[in-house]
């Protein structure tokens, strides 16, 4: 258990690396995300707050846009049995834990120590990593000028592509991803930065329409 | 960047609200049951928001296109990750092909 934590957590500084360069690439100071990583220790929701701001979108819209993103959290805490989180005052730094990986690893453990040992392991993993990889990609990202001559622009839709692939294999996801990205797509010319990315969400309305896999099974 | 003030805000709005989801599920727990259903769309809402981040930022910039190397960049880098190659791969991949590009003058 402890190497494929160990793995995850330099996958995560290695996903953190990329995700400081981007954010210092696209202007922020070194402190957004250091302070972001370490506040807000969701990848995918920093990803999507410096890609709004970054595109002139508000730092508002692109918080709502990062909390919906950030919900499945909220699924997270129902499905970890009680204790895994810790007691007490450990409970305010345990529930700052959850992520995807802290809630995969103590899940998959069989019994109650199993599960928290599991959870703080990579939970306290990723709080190294994440914040750690993001400042030194940061500082990396700090030094080099014309980002647009090492491909660096390329790198940031690249990274987020590699984060949900895993989801876009199933093929009513990948559908509704396809038709949200070209509603947004076609809502650029069109809307200030930031709202087409938000407007793709309509295209939720593709999975609520067609029956849930095991109902049609 | 813009008003930091504002970007302050937006990030402890952020910070706040997603400590909220942490804890207000283990809060519920012994109250409610989210339907399965209802996790999954959560889910997918999520990789339709950063689906549509992916295509927008690989494809325009501004309010117009982003040219040609940036999102070439993002395909190959897109077809390693299908292909399930290394995290670092994609990455790298992806902005060699587009600084590639650039070097032979496509822009």
């Amino acid at each position: 258990m402890l190497v494929d934590v160990g793995l995850t957590c330099l996958a995560v500084f290695f996903i953190g690396l990329s995700y400081g360069a981007v954010a210092a690439a696209s202007g922020f100071p070194l402190w957004v995300p250091a302070a972001q990583s370490l506040l807000v220790l969701a990848g995918a929701s920093e990803f999507l707050f410096i890609g709004i701001v970054a595109a002139g979108g508000s730092p508002i819209a692109a918080a709502l846009a990062g909390m919906l993103v950030n919900a499945r959290h909220l699924p997270y805490g129902l499905a970890l049995p009680p204790g895994v989180t810790g007691r007490g005052w450990r409970r305010l730094l345990g529930t700052h834990l959850m992520n995807d990986e802290s809630v995969v690893f103590g899940l998959a453990q069989p019994d109650l120590p199993g599960k928290r040992a599991a959870y703080w392991a990579c939970g306290l993993g990723v709080l190294a990593c994440w914040p750690g990889g993001a400042v030194l990609g940061a500082l990396i990202g700090s030094v080099v000028h014309d980002t647009s001559a090492f491909g660096l622009d390329a790198m940031f839709p690249a990274v987020i592509l590699a984060l949900i692939v895993k989801d876009l294999r199933d093929a009513r996801t990948r559908r509704a991803a396809l038709a949200g990205a070209a509603v947004a797509l076609a809502a650029t010319p069109f809307l200030p930065a930031g709202l087409p990315v938000l407007l793709a969400l309509a295209a939720v309305v593709l999975l609520v329409r067609s029956p849930a896999p095991e109902a049609a099974r | 960047m813009k008003d930091s003030t504002l970007v302050v805000a937006g990030m402890a709005t952020l910070a706040a609200g997603t400590y909220a989801f942490r804890l207000s599920g283990q809060l519920l727990r012994a109250r409610i049951t989210v339907p399965p259903r209802a996790t999954r769309l959560l889910e997918a809402a999520a990789v339709i928001l950063l689906a549509a981040l992916v295509a927008t930022t690989a494809l325009t910039e501004g309010h117009g296109f982003s040219g040609f190397a940036r999102p070439a960049g993002v395909l190959v880098g897109g077809v390693l990750a299908w292909r399930k190659a290394p995290f670092l791969v994609v990455v790298i991949a992806a902005a060699a092909v587009a600084a590639g590009l650039r070097l032979l003058g496509v822009r």
